[in-house]
């Protein structure tokens, strides 16, 4: 049982979580960096630690300065949101060292899927397809790789995750100047340099499926399609995924389950697919061995609170679920609302909003941590908030979505608003089922 | 700190519904803590939450402070495209993209700006030589901060 809870994140995935964590009767403790004592987070929070300076590396990102914070709030666990610490495995063994509880999966399974070459490993272990590849520690060895799988390659931080360090190659010239700038993102943001090359497979969907385990049973809550990208960073989210063949679909969940089971797997996680449209064969990718950025479109369809799912595990629950009880119904949307300018190609735009309206009305949700007179530092990521919406089939969350983002206003830092009205015309996403290919070809007009 | 916000979304979502079938437009909610404004915006409606309007004016007065950066006649300053942290090169340990005294065109890259974890590549916008380099590698920068002093050619 989980009494007093500290929250390692910030933005929006901060504030979800106090909400639960207040619902569940726990008291929250957010530990916020010197930039963040004065954000909404921190305000709604029952307690306010601060973990170090602005800069991640010497507050989200210390080990040290995170669980030092824990320790002097007396906090018995701690949910690690995503991204920052969230499925680093010395930190939930500094965690446990220090006596707390870490919201998240066992270490043997964050060490067996934080690194995309032991994922890769173990997903064969389990018996998934994946793509062929293979890890590169310099750029001799990269172009070994990508000459032996052929062009055009993937790069991607063997430690990485939501699209970090991630860069296509298509052309050989092109090689050496991606691997510096691959090398340095993965080094920024995750601190390791080591990166990863792939076949790049022309026409794939990314289909992700979300489990839930408690270490001796798995269960899956169906799929999400997470296809529309701007260079391996997600854009749209949806739930189900859309226009899948029913028993391709279920084979996708039942190997998500088999890796889960095969894990042993405890808590939230989500094992990722890249589905080939044409065929829908599937190869496996990697586990998140974490919350979600895009978890709220599996929550509106299922009508799960998958925070309070991981709660309840880690406290030591047995998963109350079965998979029959998970019965999903109508149809999400998400669309992620970044502080950066779609015209001046995503440049980030850090700064304060000078008006902050956002959509409300049925179906419609929006986690966020932007008020009027908000702060964008320009430290972290550009996730301003996500707006969701819910119809009862996916036309209806079209037109939902389409009428939320004509309410929403955002004046004073440059948003992605305009990006997503841009992607709600356009017929191919009215259609559903597009590739990761999507946004290349979407009219600016 | 250990302020609760009253209303959840669904409290709110549900105010909205009720505005909905009312001729009301907007309501307005200000308590010492938190102002709301529920609005009717087109067909539906939007919520917007403020939580210290004292602090909100202090920080449009900060963000609204130019900097007065002096560039030597004849010369031609390197301004930082966005805010964030200003690199010499490409990685830790890796020589300088550009160093004093060495030639530039338009499209040189002479460093780098990290901002919310993105790598932004600073171009030297005009041919010339590097005449000085006025900002210490790693240093947190303003958006518009001179960088670099270039003559042109």
């Amino acid at each position: 049982m989980i009494r007093r809870l500290f929250i390692a994140n910030r933005g929006e995935i901060a504030f979800r979580v106090i909400r639960t964590a207040r619902r569940l009767g726990m008291t929250s403790i957010l530990g916020a960096s010197q930039a963040d004592l004065s954000s909404w987070p921190a305000r709604d929070a029952d307690e306010v630690v601060c973990v170090g300076p602005s800069p991640s590396p010497q507050s989200y990102l210390s080990v040290d300065a995170v669980i030092a914070a824990a320790k002097a709030a007396r906090a018995d666990a701690i949910h690690p949101g995503y991204g920052f610490l969230s499925e680093n495995a010395a930190f939930a063994r500094a965690a446990a060292a220090a006596g707390i509880i870490f919201v998240g999966p066992e270490i043997s399974s964050l060490e067996a899927m934080g690194d995309k070459l032991m994922a890769r490993k173990v997903g064969i272990e389990a018996g998934l397809p994946v793509v062929p590849g293979g890890e590169a520690v310099d750029k001799a060895q990269a172009l070994a790789r990508a000459t032996a799988t052929g062009f055009p390659v993937l790069l991607k931080a063997v430690s990485g995750g939501g699209g970090k360090g991630m860069k296509r190659v298509d052309r050989v010239e092109d090689l050496e100047a991606s691997i510096d700038m691959a090398m340095a993102e993965a080094q920024a943001s995750f601190g390791d340099p080591r990166i990863y090359v792939e076949r790049f497979i022309s026409s794939g969907r990314h289909v992700e499926v979300q489990v839930l385990g408690d270490g001796e049973t798995a269960i899956h809550l169906g799929t999400r399609d997470c296809s529309i990208q701007r260079r391996f960073q997600k854009l749209v989210e949806e739930a189900p995924a859309p226009s899948i063949p029913a028993d391709k679909r279920a084979a996708i969940e039942a190997a998500a389950v088999n890796l889960a089971r095969h894990l042993n797997y405890r808590g939230a996680g989500t094992v990722e697919f890249l589905v080939d449209a044409e065929t829908f064969d599937f190869y496996f990718l990697e586990m998140n061995a974490r919350i979600q950025v895009e978890h709220p479109v599996t929550e509106e369809i299922t009508g799960v609170d998958l925070v309070e799912q991981q709660l309840l595990i880690a406290g030591g629950s047995r998963l109350t679920l079965t998979q029959d009880m998970v019965q999903p119904d109508g149809h999400a949307i998400e669309v992620r609302i970044n502080a950066e300018s779609w015209a001046d190609d995503f440049r980030p735009s850090p700064g304060t909003a000078i008006r902050a309206a956002w959509p409300v009305g049925p179906g419609v949700r929006v986690d966020t941590h932007m008020p009027r007179g908000g702060v964008v530092p320009p430290f972290y990521d550009s996730l301003v908030g996500k707006l969701i919406v819910r119809g009862a089939t996916r036309a209806e969350a079209v037109e939902r979505l389409t009428a939320a983002l004509d309410m929403l206003s955002i004046e004073g830092i440059s948003t992605t608003a305009d990006l997503h009205r841009a992607i709600l015309r356009d017929p191919r996403f009215q259609a559903g089922g597009v590739d990761t290919r999507f946004f290349e070809g979407l009219s600016h007009g | 700190m250990t302020v609760e916000l009253p209303l959840s979304p669904e409290d709110v979502n549900e105010i909205s519904t009720i505005l909905d079938g009312s001729s009301y437009d907007r309501l307005d909610i200000r308590t010492s803590r938190f102002r709301l404004r529920v609005e009717r915006s087109g067909e539906g409606w939007s919520q917007e939450w403020s939580l210290d309007e004292g602090a909100e004016v202090a920080v449009a007065a900060a963000v609204s402070v130019t900097v007065a950066a002096v560039i030597p006649d004849g010369l031609v300053g390197v301004a930082a495209p966005l805010p964030g942290t200003f690199y010499h090169a490409p990685q830790p340990g890796a020589p300088p993209f550009v160093s004093v005294g060495d030639v530039v065109g338009p499209d040189s890259v002479i460093g780098i700006i990290e901002t919310m974890k993105l790598m932004n590549p600073v171009h030297a916008g005009c041919s010339g030589r590097v005449v000085d380099v006025c900002v210490d590698n790693a240093t947190m920068v303003d958006g518009g901060a001179i960088l670099m002093h270039i003559q042109p050619a």
